[in-house]
């Protein structure tokens, strides 16, 4: 008797918590660079798996998820433009509707603390109901969304293979969206491999004279290694009366925040023209020449830009020439992020 | 049976590896120590073998129902109605009546009872959301209840959640993340919106723009009495008519359309706080 109740009580201390088949996730892992810092998502609530981010990366590219199965995230956030969407100066979503801001580009999501040029949107998970759900962009509702997956055997397979049963529900959907497009690291730029000191990062004394003018002039808001601080900032730019843009006070009511955007990374913004929350910018040239000469004044412009930042025509040159150094080739070559369909 | 096998198996290496340890204890230790560590080996081992293995109290669990009916002043809601509604002078009717109820506590003479996972979405449109049961309760009389009307914030930034709170249920701002912790969407033909629609959407969980509001709707006395076998019901009315009345009398002509978190959301939200009320307990 005691012998049978100890073996059981063993057992049962053994092998009462089933043991999860492991799954073959050996090129879906969580990396974090060696020059950046902790990440603010890290998968903790949302377990990362190459099922996961395999079926996150068909929602990605999935078009229905639009109200009349056209539009996909991939048609605004393409991977040889960093993810933004290329020479754009705002999206036609549905019916070839236009939005008022620029598609930015999609990278280093695990590092952002609020998503959107407003920061509207407070976490990773929720993002992509903004765009799936507005009107001008793809104008679905999350039930319509998920009675069209339901409906489709293919997915039922993959919400096994990423979740264990066949449920299809917006979590779900979301989750595996975080789980795809937070693998967006861009860290392999030829500036990230300079710093962590590998033999490809070489930089011309130009490059590197940019690199120290932005350091010297473009900091705190662009500070490394992410080159933004995720703040909101109202960046003197001439106030378009058509779009009329409140930006952050639309999320905070403040007053205060009128005309405030967030600062973006200056990571791959040689890849993701046009330039600005709005796309009023072609070129990197023009974006310098605001900011060396073109401050609009009111009464929220950031103090740091009170007066402008002065800056030479070489000046100008190595900056751009240093920026150039921040395209990540390898994350617009990366295979595992390219469109299934094709 | 097997679970109590496992149990007598625990108990039985539990009181050999205790006399293991207080040997070896007993061995080693300073004699200064001696006699306190004989006291309680001697205290052990006659405990561990004259215990017999008994089964502990097994604490009693029953459930609560609860049960919604929303109402405009004296009149059971109805949705789309033909006949309007009256308040203010102005008249209205209902397409639309959906609130989060969450954070339920359940106080008795023992302490509180607190839901876990308590979230729940009623909706006008949907009969099947009035009722809800609350399971796992221990047994006793209860004396109160409060909830929250709304979602905490810590649901508000944690991420897609799903059921009550599922996204698709079009209680999320998806342009400002967020729930919306109640709806009511009508017409009136005092409105001064387009097609004299009344849309007023309460959102907002955070600092001075926080439209949560935990309320206590008494039971006047009665008691909720949860036993094993018998599920009490606590019949809570809710009337829309409070939305529109004190603290701040609401003007259809001026006041039609609230989407967004700030001042008039949370002029609502300090209305419609009193619009709940027990109306009976069925034990």
């Amino acid at each position: 008797m005691f012998f049978t109740a100890t073996t059981l009580f063993i057992g049962s201390c053994t092998h009462d918590v089933p043991v999860k088949p492991e799954l073959p996730s050996d090129d879906i892992r969580l990396v974090v660079p060696s020059n950046f810092p902790q990440p603010v998502y890290n998968f903790s609530s949302n377990t990362l798996t190459k099922e996961g981010f395999i079926l996150g990366r068909k929602l990605f590219y999935e078009t229905r998820l639009s109200r009349d199965n056209t539009i996909s995230c991939g048609s605004c956030h393409q991977q040889f433009a960093a993810f933004a969407h290329f020479e754009h100066k705002v999206s036609h979503g549905i019916d070839g509707l236009f939005g008022n801001r620029n598609s930015p580009g999609l990278f280093n999501l695990l590092w952002q603390t609020n998503f959107m040029w407003d920061g509207g949107v407070n976490h990773i998970e929720v993002q992509p109901l903004a765009p799936i759900t507005n009107p001008v962009e793809m104008d679905e509702s999350m039930n319509n969304v998920v009675s069209k997956l339901k409906a489709d055997p293919l997915y039922k397979k993959m919400f096994i293979d990423a979740f264990g049963n066949d449920t299809i529900n917006s979590q779900r959907v979301f989750k595996a969206m975080a789980q795809f497009m937070g693998m967006f690291t861009s860290s392999n730029s030829r500036y990230d491999k300079y710093m962590r000191g590998e033999p490809e990062g070489t930089m011309s004394a130009e490059e590197l004279n940019g690199l120290n003018l932005v350091r010297q002039k473009c900091t705190p808001c662009h500070a490394e290694p992410l080159f933004t601080d995720n703040t909101y900032r109202n960046n003197g730019l001439l106030f378009d009366p058509i779009l009329n843009d409140a930006g952050r006070m639309n999320i905070t009511m403040l007053q205060s925040d009128s005309m405030k955007i967030k600062v973006p990374s200056l990571r791959n913004v040689g890849l993701t023209g046009l330039y600005m929350h709005d796309g009023r910018f072609n070129t990197l040239q023009q974006v310098l020449n605001h900011y060396s000469t073109g401050i609009v004044h009111n009464s929220t412009l950031d103090p740091l830009l009170a007066t402008g930042i002065p800056l030479t025509t070489q000046e100008k040159s190595d900056i751009v020439r240093f920026l150039e150094t921040l395209n990540d080739y390898e994350l617009i070559t990366d295979e595992r992020f390219a469109d299934p369909n094709f | 049976m097997l679970y109590l096998l496992n149990g007598m198996g625990f108990y039985l290496i539990f009181c050999k590896f205790i006399e293991e340890k207080l040997r070896t204890m007993i061995m080693k230790t300073h004699t200064k120590f001696l006699s306190v560590i004989f006291f309680a080996a001697a205290f052990a081992v006659v405990s561990c073998k004259k215990d017999p293995v008994e089964e502990p109290p097994v604490p009693e669990f029953g459930s609560i129902a609860i049960e919604f009916e929303n109402m405009v002043g004296d009149s059971v809601l109805e949705l789309n109605s033909d006949d309007n509604y009256a308040i203010n002078g102005d008249t209205f009717t209902v397409t639309m009546f959906k609130y989060y109820i969450s954070n339920i506590k359940l106080a008795s003479a023992n302490g509180t009872f607190t839901e876990p996972e308590s979230y729940h979405l009623i909706d006008q449109s949907v009969p099947g959301s009035f009722t809800f049961t609350i399971d796992n309760i221990p047994v006793g009389d209860y004396t109160g209840i409060s909830f929250m009307i709304g979602v905490d914030s810590t649901r508000n930034v944690s991420g897609v959640q799903t059921g009550a709170l599922d996204p698709a249920n079009g209680m999320f701002w998806s342009w400002s993340s967020g729930y919306i912790m109640a709806k009511f969407e009508g017409t009136s033909p005092q409105s001064g919106g387009s097609s004299h629609n009344l849309i007023y959407h309460t959102g907002g969980f955070s600092g001075v723009n926080s439209v949560l509001r935990t309320v206590g709707p008494s039971f006047n006395g009665a008691i909720a009495n949860v036993t094993k076998t018998e599920t009490p019901v606590i019949h809570i009315a809710a009337d829309l008519a409070e939305w529109f009345v004190a603290p701040a009398n609401i003007d259809f002509a001026t006041t039609y359309t609230i989407h967004m978190p700030g001042t008039a959301a949370k002029m609502i939200a300090d209305n419609y706080a009193d619009m709940f009320s027990v109306e009976h307990i069925h034990n």
